[in-house]
């Protein structure tokens, strides 16, 4: 555990907000500090970091694959029963021409979340470890550029959104991959509240 | 917890400090009027003062996104055809039929994430540039919160095209009805996209940066 703490001694840090500099001192356990002037999170003590953001990780690649392997929904009408798993969508897009609106599906909705996850694996399991992998650096700054564009939340409210207008028309029913899918978003949900990246930084320079 | 600045209170830039945008390191600059590229020593992201030509970046990509953003609401987001018979679907028209089918809340979702956050982007991120091409020290702290939230709103707006492609992939041949994807959902994706970026590439740094040189020619 000793290792684990955010920040051993005293730290100067700019605020990214309004560029101003602060000495930000160990931070005691679940606070964070904020930036004196505009009241920007400097840094957040995130408890056990690297084994909880390893674990929800790992977990989130194995429940990705589960979400696109089965049906997430299955569409009953007039007797007959229609499975969908989430690539359908993005292959009716492509046969429809619309191959931008598919890329843009495809790559938020599935490619960055597995690309995000798989790279803070690579990472993280190195830093627990202690295996030398080789760029690790660019690994983990692909997984920090790629954060705002894993947008599986706004997937899942989308799948609620469809689900409300077409349950008068017929029968919908939810799929093993729906609940992998929701369970993938509390994943990476806990993933982005464990995470510090300052500490993984740190424990990369040792 | 609030922390207390370095005494005197100083920024980065002033103490000669690069503050890496990718792993927050700070680095110091070989010299004030040195001009070329440095890269961060720990994760090699281009290092800047400031996120280069920040403001007419973000201009530029306001503007695409207000153009873009006519056909995105004007043309059809979605094709339903149910036997013979096609009806084209605007998104205010997705909102209208939600809320008069008495799905309130879900048509009150859509109207959010698809109008009011990306309208109120657009207009935010522009007072945020008017204002510090303005140079003004109101409310700093306001506007820097504002603009966070701006950065975290943006992603939500993706809501309808999601919707589009889920219900392109539940309603498909086979069936009395299709739907199709129409060329308006292709247009809000790009927005949505360009509004991402224009958020990124503003530098709230600068809104500060106005304030310093308020306080400089009044103090001396």
């Amino acid at each position: 555990m000793a290792n684990e703490t955010t920040l051993n001694e005293t730290t100067l840090m700019a605020c990214h907000g309004c560029d101003l500099l602060h000495r930000v001192p160990a931070l005691p356990e679940k606070s964070r500090a904020r930036c004196s002037r505009c009241g920007a999170v400097l840094v957040a003590h995130r408890p056990n970091s690297i084994d909880r953001s390893l674990a929800f990780s790992i977990a989130g690649i194995i429940l990705l694959f589960l979400a696109n392997l089965y049906p997430f929904l299955s569409l009953e009408s007039q007797g007959v029963v229609l499975n969908t798993t989430l690539i359908t969508g993005v292959i009716m897009l492509v046969k429809q021409s619309m191959m931008g609106l598919a890329a843009l599906v495809l790559l938020t909705g599935i490619l960055v979340p597995f690309v995000l996850l798989c790279a803070l694996v690579y990472v993280l399991l190195s830093l627990k470890r202690g295996y030398h992998l080789p760029a690790r650096r660019r690994m983990f700054r692909l997984a920090l550029i790629l954060r705002p564009w894993s947008m599986t939340e706004v997937f899942l409210l989308g799948i609620l959104v469809s689900v409300v207008k077409l349950a008068k028309m017929a029968t919908i029913i939810p799929g093993t991959a729906l609940f992998s899918f929701l369970a993938l978003v509390c994943a990476l949900a806990a993933v982005n509240v464990s995470l510090d990246p300052g500490l993984v930084w740190k424990k990369m320079d040792q | 917890m609030k922390t207390t600045s370095v005494h005197p209170p100083q920024t980065a830039i002033k103490a000669g400090l690069f503050n890496c945008h990718g792993c927050s390191l700070l680095v110091r600059r070989p010299s004030n009027a040195f001009t070329g590229s440095v890269r961060c020593p720990r994760c090699n992201t281009r290092l800047h003062i400031r996120k280069p030509n920040s403001i007419k970046r973000t201009w530029a990509l306001v503007i695409a996104a207000m153009i873009f953003y006519l056909p995105a609401n004007l043309l059809p987001v979605t094709i339903t055809t149910y036997m013979g018979s096609t009806q084209s679907d605007t998104i205010m028209s997705g909102v209208i039929y939600f809320m008069q089918t008495g799905s309130l809340g879900v048509g009150l979702i859509i109207f959010v994430a698809s109008i009011v956050v990306p309208i109120s982007k657009l207009i935010i991120l522009c007072g945020l540039l008017l204002s510090v091409q303005k140079g003004t020290s109101w409310r700093p702290k306001d506007r820097t919160v504002l603009y966070r939230m701006t950065e975290l709103v943006g992603r939500w707006s993706m809501l309808d095209v999601f919707v589009v492609t889920v219900l392109v992939a539940l309603v498909r041949m086979g069936y009395m009805t299709t739907i199709e994807a129409g060329p308006g959902a292709m247009y809000f994706g790009v927005v949505v996209v360009i509004t991402m970026f224009a958020a990124m590439t503003f530098d709230p740094r600068l809104i500060w940066d106005a304030m310093e040189k308020n306080d400089e020619s009044t103090t001396c």
